[in-house]
């Protein structure tokens, strides 16, 4: 039999042996397909990071046209729900008992000061507790006060000493709706679980088993065992993938703005990547339960919290924003969300692919050197 | 094709353990004489994995030379590897894939022409009896059917060298001469050379060749005959001939023998005790020269007999039967203290134990004996109140199990398998835990403790880390462990599993003691021999009982004039073969 046949046979072996194992094992198929339902719908539906219905206390000392009418803007914005209250004593226990978020505090010469032109008519208390929260909120609350005021102004027929008019315009994600945001960047999380956890748990599977050691004591080369068990699970992922940006697009309306082929290309790429990590995993950890513990510790958590998925890289300390760079998932995460929000933006798209290949050269090198036919 | 299949040449290999190097291999050299089969016998850490690992390629050696075929391992490992057929000690078989998928699977990895496949697998699965059941998944297959379906792919396509690790451990006795029936068979078709190893020394005899090792140093290398003629001569059995003379148990009169001059083992067997002699010490009509009413026969020796003499001058151990006190007897030995029947467990589909019933006298060791998976764990498990039973009535020391468990289990010492102590505790502490564990305190706790320190004789090792006690002491430290709460009932799941013939014999020296001393011991074992130590058993296989009662009525079952003295093992098939005949 010549080489390249008998080499052909034993891929082609392991290939459709890890294939029956992956369609007669129902957690890999749910790893894969349903894993992505649940992800989806829990940030889809359930986490959204936009403000509304901020309950909002307002203390009206003195009740008159001008109190009622800033009241009013408050109670057709979107943002807010207010609460009324007679004294800021009662305002503020209800904050103490996280009643409401913030406070407006009307004072009783609120109108005479605003007719007379003197500054800081209202009082506001915001609970910073969570900062981010905060700092939304005080933003609305600034936004719905300036846009009374010039109302107000235009109304008295006096100029407001504002020399900058601001005209914002929100570019790829108009509606700051943080699900557009989200629904991308979960692919690289549903992607990461399935490439590393998946094989990690595959592999080491094998170990514990006892599979692993009859496999080593046959011709089989290792080089032929790697690509064995990659091809099935880059298969499973990418049917994964698939499967999340169909429903990205036509389940949660996000927009593939970007091509759908550069899309492929890159997760591809990011799927090898995993995969690869997924098996150091499992070569270092011989059984299922440790190799779960460090595919979660080290790729699914960083991916959750370092990939600028949830949280956004440049507001995070800068130590941390180096490490992030060593998380794939952070390059995966920018081209997906440059893909499906603003397009084809090829210096994004490449400068993080570029990124993605030397990580994918550098685990390659990595399983390659650790991985030899033998148990120790 | 005269010259050797293996040449091993001062090979050793050494781990690092806990921090500790254990030398698995030291300076090992032999020859595989080609197409015969040889046997590397030794009780665990003897290092036969590490061997067979290292023969495969999948160890490197520390030092020594290793050539297998003629290639030199260390270089050329995968030339090697495409030409040895190896069977791990726990064969890699894809549970969730055929028998039929495993075949194919490891047709494609060894290359095997797709136009001599249909042919090959016919082949195999009539020697391997498996021809009807090529589209069930490997994981439903029974334990004895695995290792067989495991043999098959590693001889899918006929190797040279067949290496095969352990491939009968805990398999039934059935099943077990079946796979030494295949093993032969490629031997003489295909003139294959085959090193097995294997931890029952009663297999050394089925070799055409043995290796003997413990830990990690040859022995000795030759056939089983040579050896067992080594102490030809020397092997008597002596039994009671008159019970009115002799007021002794056959349990007593072993624990005196071993104790007389000159004797090197003494083994119950059945009614009566083995006895192996020093070599030139008395005859054995001498030995017995003032003492009546026993009468004495010289036997056949066997292969173990002649592995305890070689091994007995190298051994640590004492080698004296302890002697426990006595305890008073808290009920008539006619009292049933244990008590099942028609009890049933259920896995799902599977039905672990099926309506199995038998009973345990107070003070009797009683055995359940069968292969791995014949549900003797399981029922183990229901006993000691850890396992509910799907239908059934279990009672332990008069309480029912279904309704007083913790009760009941406070009657009950417990030994798992493999001796669960906590290797990082030191003798003193792991005792310390286990009798607060079973609300010993204060005074009532010292007094058990210096009690357990003088008559397991650990006052030596106190502060010594259970983890590197020597395995003697870790049996005792097990004993003393699962016995300080005075327990009535001793249960011991396969508690010899794996351990050498000189530990073996001394944890029974104290199995036998405390039996002596009123403690009822239930005990489970798939070494058939081991039956003989019991009072009573009853052999399972599949979750049913076969048979329950003496040693001697099982082994009367199956005698025959072609088996004039049938063995436990023999009985075993017996049974089995008897109860297909009947299904």
């Amino acid at each position: 039999m010549k080489a390249q046949h008998a080499a052909r046979m034993r891929l082609l072996g392991v290939i459709r042996k890890e294939s029956w194992q992956i369609l007669r094992d129902p957690s890999s198929i749910s790893i894969a397909f349903v894993m992505p339902v649940l992800l989806l719908f829990l940030f889809g539906y359930g986490v959204s990071l936009d403000a509304s219905d901020i309950p909002l206390g307002i203390v009206i000392e003195q009740p008159d046209t001008l109190s009622h009418s800033l009241a009013g803007s408050f109670e057709r914005s979107e943002f807010f729900k207010p609460y009324y209250f007679n004294a800021i004593q009662e305002a503020q226990q209800a904050l103490d008992e996280r009643k409401i978020d913030a406070v407006i505090w009307l004072r009783n010469n609120f109108s005479s000061s605003l007719l007379a032109g003197q500054e800081a008519p209202i009082g506001v208390i915001i609970n910073g507790v969570d900062s981010n929260q905060a700092n939304i909120t005080q933003g609305y609350i600034q936004g719905v006060w300036l846009a009374w005021l010039t109302h107000f102004a235009e109304v008295q027929g006096q100029a407001l000493p504002m020399p900058v008019a601001l005209d914002q315009r929100v570019w790829f994600n108009a509606a700051l709706s943080s699900r557009m945001f989200l629904v991308p960047g979960l692919v690289a999380i549903i992607m990461t679980l399935i490439g590393s956890l998946l094989t990690a748990l595959v592999v080491a599977r094998e170990w514990e088993r006892g599979t692993m050691e009859a496999l080593m004591v046959t011709p089989l080369r290792i080089s032929e065992m790697l690509v064995g068990k990659l091809i099935p699970y880059f298969i499973l992922g990418m049917g994964g993938m698939l499967f999340s940006v169909a429903l990205a697009i036509w389940q949660f309306d996000v927009p593939l703005r970007g091509s759908f082929w550069l899309l492929i290309l890159a997760s591809a790429l990011f799927m090898l990547v995993a995969l690869l990590i997924g098996l150091l995993i499992s070569i270092i950890a011989k059984n299922q339960f440790v190799a779960g513990q460090i595919a979660i510790i080290v790729t699914f958590l960083p991916a959750f919290i370092l990939s600028g998925f949830l949280f956004d890289i440049n507001s995070m300390p800068m130590i941390i924003q180096v490490i992030t760079h060593i998380v794939p998932a952070r390059y995966f995460v920018a081209i997906l969300q440059t893909l499906f929000l603003a397009g084809d933006v090829w210096p994004v798209v490449l400068a993080n692919m570029g990124a993605l290949f030397l990580m994918l050269i550098f685990f390659f090198t990595l399983v390659w050197k650790k991985s030899r036919k033998r148990l120790e | 094709m005269n010259s050797p299949a293996l040449i091993s040449s001062h090979l050793s290999k050494c781990f690092q353990r806990d921090g500790r190097q254990a030398q698995a291999l030291d300076k090992v050299s032999f020859a595989l004489k080609p197409g015969r089969v040889t046997g590397l016998i030794g009780p665990d850490g003897a290092g036969k994995t590490t061997l067979m690992r290292l023969a495969a390629g999948l160890l490197l050696a520390d030092e020594g030379e290793l050539e297998v075929l003629g290639v030199d391992v260390r270089r050329h490992p995968l030339k090697v590897q495409s030409q040895v057929g190896y069977m791990p000690q726990r064969f890699g078989l894809y549970e969730d894939l055929s028998v039929q998928e495993n075949l194919e699977l490891y047709a494609d990895l060894q290359n095997v022409p797709r136009s001599q496949r249909a042919a090959r697998y016919d082949t195999l699965m009539q020697m391997t009896g498996l021809a009807p059941f090529t589209t069930r998944l490997a994981g439903r297959l029974s334990g004895g059917m695995k290792q067989k379906l495991g043999l098959a792919c590693t001889l899918v396509r006929s190797p040279q060298l067949l290496l095969l690790d352990e491939p009968t451990v805990g398999v039934d006795p059935v099943s077990r001469r079946e796979l030494w029936h295949i093993v032969y068979q490629q031997v003489q078709e295909a003139g294959m050379t085959v090193l097995l190893s294997t931890a029952y020394l009663d297999e050394a005899e089925r070799c055409d060749e043995v290796i003997l090792l413990h830990e990690g140093r040859m022995l000795g290398q030759g056939q089983p005959q040579t050896f067992s003629d080594e102490v030809n001569g020397r092997v008597f059995q002596v039994r009671i001939a008159d019970p009115d003379v002799v007021d002794q148990s056959v349990r007593g009169l072993q624990a005196k023998l071993s104790h007389a001059p000159g004797v090197l083992d003494a083994l119950i067997e059945g009614e009566s005790v083995r006895l192996v002699m020093e070599e030139g010490t008395v005859a054995g009509a001498d030995l017995l020269a003032n003492e009546t009413g026993l009468k004495i026969k010289p036997l056949a020796p066997h292969f173990e007999d002649a592995f305890v003499a070689k091994l007995k001058p190298h051994s640590e151990q004492s080698g004296k039967n302890p002697v426990l006190p006595v305890k008073a007897a808290t009920g008539a030995a006619s009292d049933e203290i244990i008590q099942v029947k028609d009890l049933v467990r259920r896995f799902g589909e599977f039905v672990a134990v099926n309506h199995v019933s038998f009973s345990v006298r107070r003070g009797e060791i009683f055995g359940l004996l069968g292969a791995n998976g014949a549900g003797k764990s399981t029922t183990f498990r229901m006993l000691c109140g850890l396992l509910p039973a799907s239908s059934g009535k279990l009672a332990v020391a008069g309480h029912d199990l279904r309704t007083a468990a913790a009760r009941a289990r406070s009657h009950i010492g417990y030994m798992a398998q493999k001796f669960s102590l906590y290797t990082n505790l030191s003798v003193i502490q792991n005792l310390r835990f286990f009798s607060s564990a079973y609300g010993l305190r204060n005074r009532q706790q010292r007094e058990r403790l210096e009690w357990a320190l003088s008559t397991f004789e650990l006052e030596d090792y106190r502060d010594t880390n259970a983890g590197i006690l020597p395995l003697g002491y870790r049996q005792r430290l097990s004993f003393a462990a699962a016995l300080m709460h005075e327990p009535e009932i001793l249960f011991l799941d396969e508690p010899t599993s794996g351990v050498d013939p000189l530990a073996r014999r001394e944890f029974w020296a104290w199995t036998n003691a405390l039996a002596e001393t009123g403690v009822t011991v239930l005990v489970t074992t798939h070494f058939m021999e081991e039956a003989n130590y019991c009072d009573r058993l009853v052999i399972m296989a599949e979750g049913e009982v076969l048979a329950e009662g003496a040693p001697r009525d099982m082994k009367a079952l199956a005698r025959s004039s072609t088996i004039p003295d049938p063995s436990m093992e023999d009985a075993f098939i017996w049974l089995i073969e008897n109860r297909k005949v009947a299904a």
